[in-house]
C-alpha cells in the first residue's frame, strides 16, 4: 500500500454528452454513491421549500399565504420526500461509497443490481413529484397527494381520495421500495463476502458494523410496507376490502402494518448516523474507539428491539392496557442501548486530544441533540403522557430533533469528512463552521421552541390557528429559525461548488485517519486499489503508519 | 437469495396476517367452508422441490442429461399446480360466485393466494430461461452453483405453499 500519491489531474477532455452517458450508465459504486448523494441533496432543497412554505403559513394566526390544500399536499410531500427521497439514498449513498474502500474490495457485490437499485429510487422520486402535474385529484387537474405521509386508512380509499394522487404515492414507495431492499441486499452480501484478507468481522470498521445492521432493518421493515401498499392497491384498484371499514375491514391494521415499517425506519435512518459518529469522532480525538465489541452488540440489540416498538406511535389509538404496557417497556429498554452507545463515544473523546475541525463539530452537536431527542423519546414512550401530547407539535418537535438534530447533523460531519475523499479537493473550512453555527442557531431556534406550542395544546398538520391561545410567540420564533437553516444551507451548498471547482489539493489522508479509504487515492481510481490491501487490525493505517507499535499486539 | 427470500418471508407474513386477522370477519356472502382442499396439485408443488433437488445433483456430478429431464419435469409439476389453482378460482368465481371484490373472505383470500402463484409464475419463467440455456447447451457442471441459487427460490416458494395451505385451507376454516 502506498500512502500519500498522487494521480495526475489533468484528464483527457471528454464531450458533455458522453460524460454524461458515462455516468448514467455506471455501475461504479463510487459513482452510484455520488449519484444518490446528488439526488438526496436536489430532493433536500425541495424539501426544505416545502417545509419553508408551511413555516410561512404558521408564522401568524389567520396567515393566508397557503390554502388548506397546498398545506395538506406540503406536508405530505415533506414528509414522504424527506424519509425516503432524501434521507435513505443518502444512508445509501454514503454506504456504497464507503463500504467496499473501507473494507478493501473492489466495488459492491451486485454492481448491476446496484445500478437498477439506484434507477429505480430515482425513478420513484420523480413519479411522486409527477403528479404535481399528472395526479387528477380531488381539486381538479394535478394534485400531489394529500393524505399525510403515514397515510392512515380509511383517508386512502377511493371513496374519500378520489382521483390518482394518493395513487402516485403508493406506487413510488412500491418502486422506491424495491430498490432498497436491492440495495440492502447488495449491502448485506458485500460486506460478509467482499473483505480483503485479514478483515475479520470483528476488525471490520464499525461503519460496516452499523450498516450490515441497517440493511437487514431495511430487509425486515420495507417487507411490510410493501406488503400493505400492495394491500393498498387492491383496495383502490380491484374494490378489496383490507382497510374497508364498512365491509369489515379494519383501518387500525393499516397503522400497525405502517408502523412495523415505521419504526424501524427510523433506525434504518439513525444507525448510519451513529456509524459516521464512530468513524468521526475517534480521528478527530486521536483516539481509538472506545469499547468497539460492545458498540457492536448495542447495535445488533438496538436493530433487534427496534422490531417490536412500533405500536408506541398508536398509544393514542386506543390499544388494550396489555399492548399499551408491553410497548411502553420495549419503548424504554430500547434506551438502554442507546445510552450505552453515547457514554461510548462521551469516553473516546476523554483524555483524547480533540481537534474542532467541521465534521467534529457537526457529531458533537449531534451527540448533544440526539441525546435531547432521545430524552424527549423516553417521555413520549410513557402512555399517559403520550395521550396527552400525541398528535401535538411536541411530537412533531420530538422527531425532528432526532432526523435533522441527530441524523442530519451527523450527515453534514459525514459530508466534510469524506469530501476530500470524493473530490480530491479540501472543503472550506471557514463557510464550513458558517454552516455549522447557522445552521445550529436555527435548528435551535426552530425545533426548541416547537416543543411549547405542543404542550400548550396546538395539534399537527393544522393550516392555520386563532389568536389568543398564546401560540403567536412560539410559532414566530420557529419560523425565524428557518431562515437561519436556510442560510446554513446556502453555505453548505456554496462551500460545496467553490471547493469542488476551488479547493485545495487534499492529498490521500488529510485527517491523518486510520481506515482503508484514506490508504488509496483522492478521489479514488476506479479499482480503488492497486495491490489488495492487508489487514492485521482494526486501524490498518495506523499500523502501517507506525510499524514500531502496531495495534494487532494488542487486540 | 438469502436475503431476498428473508425479504420475501415478511411480505407473505404480513399478508398471512392480514388473512388470519380477517378470518371469520365478512359481513356478507361465501365463507372459507366453500373451499375445496387441492391435495393433487399441493402434491405436485412439492414434489417438485425434490425434482429440482435431484436436478441440481445431477448437473453438479456432470450428467446433463438427466439435468434436462429433472428440470423439465419440475416445470411441469409447478405449471400443474398453476392451473390447478386456475381451475380452483374458476370454481370459485363462477360457482360460487366469490371475487375479490365479494367481501373481506374473497379479498384476503385472492391476494394471498395471488401473490403466492405470481411467485410461482416468476419461478417458472426464471426456470424456463434456464431450460432455454439447457437447450442451447450453456448449462454445464460449472454453472451448478449458480443454477442451485434458483432452486434455493423454487424452494422457498414450496415452503410459503405449505404455509399459506395450512393456513388457509386447515387453520382458517
Amino acid at each position: 500500500m502506498s500512502i500519500s500519491l498522487e494521480l495526475p489531474r489533468t484528464q483527457p477532455a471528454i464531450p458533455f454528452v458522453d460524460k454524461l452517458h458515462q455516468w448514467v450508465i455506471t455501475v461504479d459504486h463510487k459513482r452510484l454513491g455520488l449519484l444518490y448523494i446528488t439526488y438526496a441533496l436536489s430532493f433536500l432543497l425541495i424539501g426544505g421549500i416545502e417545509a419553508t412554505i408551511m413555516r410561512i403559513q404558521l408564522i401568524r394566526p389567520h396567515n393566508d399565504f397557503a390554502s388548506p390544500q397546498v398545506f395538506n399536499q406540503m406536508f405530505t410531500m415533506h414528509g414522504t420526500t424527506m424519509i425516503f427521497f432524501v434521507v435513505m439514498p443518502l444512508v445509501f449513498g454514503f454506504a456504497n461509497y464507503l463500504l467496499p474502500l473501507m473494507i478493501g474490495a473492489r466495488d459492491m457485490a451486485f454492481p448491476r443490481l446496484n445500478a437498477f437499485s439506484f434507477w429505480l429510487m430515482a425513478f420513484g422520486g420523480i413519479l411522486l413529484y409527477f403528479s404535481f402535474i399528472g395526479g387528477y385529484g380531488l381539486y381538479g387537474a394535478g394534485n400531489a397527494p394529500d393524505v399525510g405521509w403515514f397515510a392512515y386508512a380509511p383517508l386512502t380509499a377511493q371513496t374519500f381520495s378520489p382521483g390518482h394522487s394518493t395513487d402516485f404515492w403508493t406506487l413510488s414507495l412500491l418502486v422506491s421500495g424495491f430498490g432498497s431492499i436491492g440495495t440492502a441486499i447488495n449491502i448485506i452480501a458485500t460486506v460478509l463476502c467482499m473483505r480483503c484478507p485479514g478483515m475479520t468481522l470483528g476488525r471490520m470498521p464499525l461503519l460496516a458494523w452499523l450498516n450490515l445492521t441497517m440493511a437487514g432493518l431495511v430487509i425486515l421493515a420495507i417487507s411490510p410496507l410493501t406488503a400493505a401498499q400492495i394491500m393498498l392497491l387492491v383496495d383502490r384498484y380491484l374494490g378489496g376490502h383490507f382497510f374497508d371499514t364498512q365491509a369489515g375491514g379494519s383501518a387500525v391494521i393499516w397503522m400497525h402494518f405502517f408502523w412495523v415499517f415505521g419504526h424501524p425506519e427510523v433506525y434504518v435512518l439513525v444507525i448510519p448516523a451513529f456509524a459516521f459518529a464512530s468513524e468521526i469522532i475517534p480521528v478527530f480525538s486521536r483516539k481509538a474507539i472506545f469499547g468497539y465489541p460492545v458498540m457492536v452488540a448495542a447495535t445488533l440489540a438496538i436493530g433487534f428491539i427496534s422490531m417490536s416498538v412500533w405500536a408506541h406511535h398508536m398509544f393514542t389509538v386506543g390499544m388494550t392496557s396489555a399492548a399499551n404496557m408491553f410497548f411502553v417497556l420495549s419503548t424504554m429498554a430500547i434506551a438502554v442501548p442507546t445510552g450505552i452507545k453515547i457514554f461510548n463515544w462521551l469516553a473516546t473523546m476523554w483524555g483524547g486530544k480533540i481537534h474542532f475541525r467541521a465534521p467534529m463539530l457537526f457529531c458533537l452537536a449531534f451527540l448533544f441533540q440526539f441525546l435531547i431527542a432521545g430524552l424527549t423519546g423516553i417521555m413520549l414512550s410513557s402512555a399517559p403522557f403520550n395521550w396527552q401530547l400525541g398528535n401535538s407539535y411536541f411530537v412533531v418537535a420530538h422527531f425532528h430533533y432526532v432526523i435533522v438534530g441527530a441524523i442530519l447533523f451527523a450527515l453534514f460531519g459525514a459530508f466534510y469528512y469524506w469530501f476530500p475523499k470524493a473530490s480530491g479537493r479540501m472543503y472550506s473550512e471557514t463557510l464550513a463552521k458558517f454552516h455549522f453555527w447557522l445552521f445550529l442557531i436555527g435548528f435551535h431556534l426552530t425545533f426548541d421552541f416547537m416543543h411549547v406550542p405542543g404542550m400548550l395544546g396546538m395539534p399537527r398538520r393544522i393550516y392555520t390557528y386563532e389568536p389568543g391561545r398564546g401560540w403567536e410567540i412560539w410559532n414566530l420564533i420557529v419560523t425565524i429559525g428557518v431562515l437561519f437553516q436556510a442560510a446554513g444551507i446556502l453555505a453548505f451548498v456554496a462551500n460545496l461548488f467553490g471547493s469542488y471547482f476551488r479547493g485545495k489539493n487534499a492529498g490521500s489522508d488529510p485527517w491523518d485517519a486510520w481506515t482503508l479509504e484514506w490508504s488509496t487515492h483522492s478521489p479514488p481510481p476506479e479499482y480503488n486499489f492497486e495491490t489488495v490491501p492487508v489487514v492485521k487490525s482494526r486501524r490498518p493505517l495506523w499500523d502501517l503508519k507506525h510499524p514500531e507499535d502496531p495495534d494487532w499486539k494488542y487486540e | 437469495m438469502y436475503c431476498l427470500i428473508a425479504a420475501e418471508s415478511a411480505i407473505f407474513v404480513i399478508l398471512i396476517v392480514a388473512y388470519l386477522f380477517y378470518v371469520g370477519k365478512s359481513l356478507s356472502g361465501p365463507t372459507p367452508a366453500i373451499l375445496r382442499v387441492p391435495v393433487l396439485f399441493t402434491v405436485c408443488l412439492l414434489s417438485s422441490s425434490l425434482t429440482i433437488h435431484a436436478a441440481v445433483k445431477s448437473l453438479s456430478r456432470g450428467n446433463d442429461r438427466a439435468f434436462g429431464f429433472w428440470w423439465l419435469v419440475t416445470i411441469v409439476l409447478g405449471a400443474t399446480f398453476l392451473v390447478g389453482t386456475a381451475f380452483e378460482w374458476r370454481h370459485l368465481i363462477h360457482d360460487e360466485g366469490l371475487t375479490i371484490q365479494t367481501n373481506l373472505f374473497g379479498t384476503t383470500y385472492y391476494t394471498l393466494v395471488g401473490l403466492h402463484a405470481f411467485h410461482v409464475t416468476v419461478g417458472l419463467l426464471a426456470l424456463a430461461a434456464v431450460s432455454i440455456f439447457g437447450f442451447f447447451g450453456q448449462v454445464r457442471k460449472p454453472d451448478a452453483p449458480r443454477v442451485d441459487v434458483l432452486s434455493l427460490y423454487w424452494h422457498f416458494v414450496d415452503v410459503v405453499w405449505v404455509v399459506v395451505f395450512t393456513v388457509v385451507y386447515f387453520i382458517g376454516r
